[in-house]
């Protein structure tokens, strides 16, 4: 484990990966499976984001937006909002769906950009990707200011019909889980009232 | 008085550690991989919940903030401090869990530290590139082969389960560094440690505040963070809950709520 605080090395080779995923996003691409190196280079691409974003220093404020548009742009939304549903995505009908991903999605991004907030001052450094079941897990090590450096995954899927990221684990705790857990509680506080759930999410 | 509860609390501690010693050490595998929640106390431990989240509301938080006054190395310094105090009982741990690399590492580092790093207040191993290998009487009892147990939320404490509630009164009890020190002098590695945890407090303040204050089910959400991340210290989910179902998670694509 390097133990140089500053990172320097990683954002200058964050920024070449940077430049490299402009010029990937720009280009047209050949449908092709998903591979490993694919989706090492997502993940090094939205860290790369992360991190300039990161030493950009702009304000906080403006930072959350940003990030929120990391996850935007990285991040299978719609199906994390359906796994964060549960089984009650079963039930909603199509206009109850796309209003509940609509919301969901403006939810998590706000709550996740903003725990981005924690990475202000550290650095993201992935360092492995590996096949897993399905889809690949792409391992990260996060340096913070001052902190031991912990292990985050991601994982990485091209289900959607582009290559994304579903999931996040953080020492062990994945966020689906997480999310299902907490949509779940907030839907039982409503008496499973798929549009009372909506308007709340729009509200937190 | 206190005193007298301390001691008796530690024979009490030592007499489980032995008898459970006699029950594991036999059939000496690594615990089955606990997968799924396991909580039959819920009602008492969400009333025990509740509780916790008070003594946050009315005394953690308030006095966090008043802590986190004090300059960052200081805080750091305090931290550091009560780290090194728990250093020898990691090592007795990495020993009685087999581990004989950790235990050399966690050995140097306490000499380090101790006498590089001023009595502890500075983590000189660190910077050397000797990292502490943390471990609790829990995970010795993991590696014995005892299973997770019931999830249980402890007044005070917080998350636990019933084999590492058992593993931190065994560590509290039987803390090579409160039994090597004489009385009262011994008591400043309580100190210390109420001292960090009130660091942790401030400095992981946001997240601490979500979980506990910004969620809609903050017991659960507590219930399910802590048990992922225990079994991920323990190994037993590689980081990944990648053994599908585990934990609460399922692959999102072929999940039947997913089509």
């Amino acid at each position: 484990m390097s133990s140089d605080p500053h990172s320097l090395r990683l954002s200058r080779r964050g920024f070449a990966v940077a430049l490299a995923g402009a010029a990937a996003m720009v280009l047209p691409m050949p449908a092709l499976a998903l591979t490993v190196e694919d989706a090492r280079a997502l993940i090094d691409k939205a860290v790369a984001d992360v991190n300039s974003i990161i030493a950009s220093g702009q304000s906080e404020s403006a930072m959350f937006g940003a990030f929120e548009q990391v996850f935007i742009n990285y991040a299978d939304v719609p199906v994390i909002a359906r796994s964060a549903l549960g089984p009650s995505a079963r039930t909603a009908s199509a206009g109850q769906m796309a209003a509940f991903t609509a919301a969901y999605q403006g939810y998590v991004s706000r709550k996740y950009g903003r725990r981005f907030r924690e990475f202000i001052g550290g650095s993201i450094e992935v360092v492995d990707a590996k096949p897993l079941k399905s889809y690949f897990e792409v391992i990260s090590v996060a340096t913070l200011k001052g902190e031991a450096p912990f292990d985050l995954r991601w994982h990485v899927s091209d289900k959607s019909g582009r290559n994304l990221f579903f999931n996040i684990i953080i020492e062990g705790v994945n966020m689906l889980a997480s999310e299902r857990t907490e949509v779940g509680a907030m839907l039982d506080a409503r008496g499973g009232d798929i549009d009372g759930l909506i308007a709340d999410l729009n509200a937190v | 008085m206190t005193l007298n509860i301390r001691s008796a609390a530690r024979r009490k501690a030592l007499f489980v550690v032995s008898s459970l010693a006699v029950l594991a050490l036999p059939a000496c595998a690594p615990a089955p991989q606990a997968s799924g929640i396991n909580d039959p106390h819920e009602a008492a431990n969400r009333r025990f919940h509740e509780v916790n989240r008070a003594v946050d509301r009315t005394i953690l938080r308030p006095a966090s903030k008043v802590y986190a006054i004090l300059p960052q190395p200081v805080e750091r310094g305090v931290e550091n401090f009560a780290d090194n105090l728990d250093t020898p009982g990691d090592v007795v741990n990495n020993l009685l869990q087999g581990r004989v690399g950790p235990a050399a590492q966690n050995s140097l580092r306490f000499a380090t530290n101790t006498i590089f790093g001023i009595g502890g207040l500075f983590d000189t191993a660190t910077a050397l590139g000797l990292p502490g290998v943390e471990t609790d009487f829990g995970e010795t009892l993991h590696v014995w082969g005892v299973g997770e147990g019931a999830y249980i939320e402890v007044p005070f404490l917080g998350p636990s389960t019933t084999r590492d509630f058992a593993g931190t009164l065994v560590d509290l009890a039987a803390n090579p560094v409160s039994l090597a020190v004489p009385q009262p002098e011994s008591n400043i590695s309580i100190v210390a440690k109420a001292a960090s945890r009130l660091g942790d407090r401030a400095r992981y303040s946001e997240t601490v505040e979500s979980v506990l204050y910004g969620s809609a089910d903050s017991y659960a959400q507590l219930r399910l963070l802590y048990l992922q991340n225990r079994r991920f210290e323990l190994g037993q989910t590689d980081g990944a809950a990648s053994d599908g179902g585990n934990d609460g998670f399922v692959d999102p694509y072929e999940d039947p709520y997913v089509q």
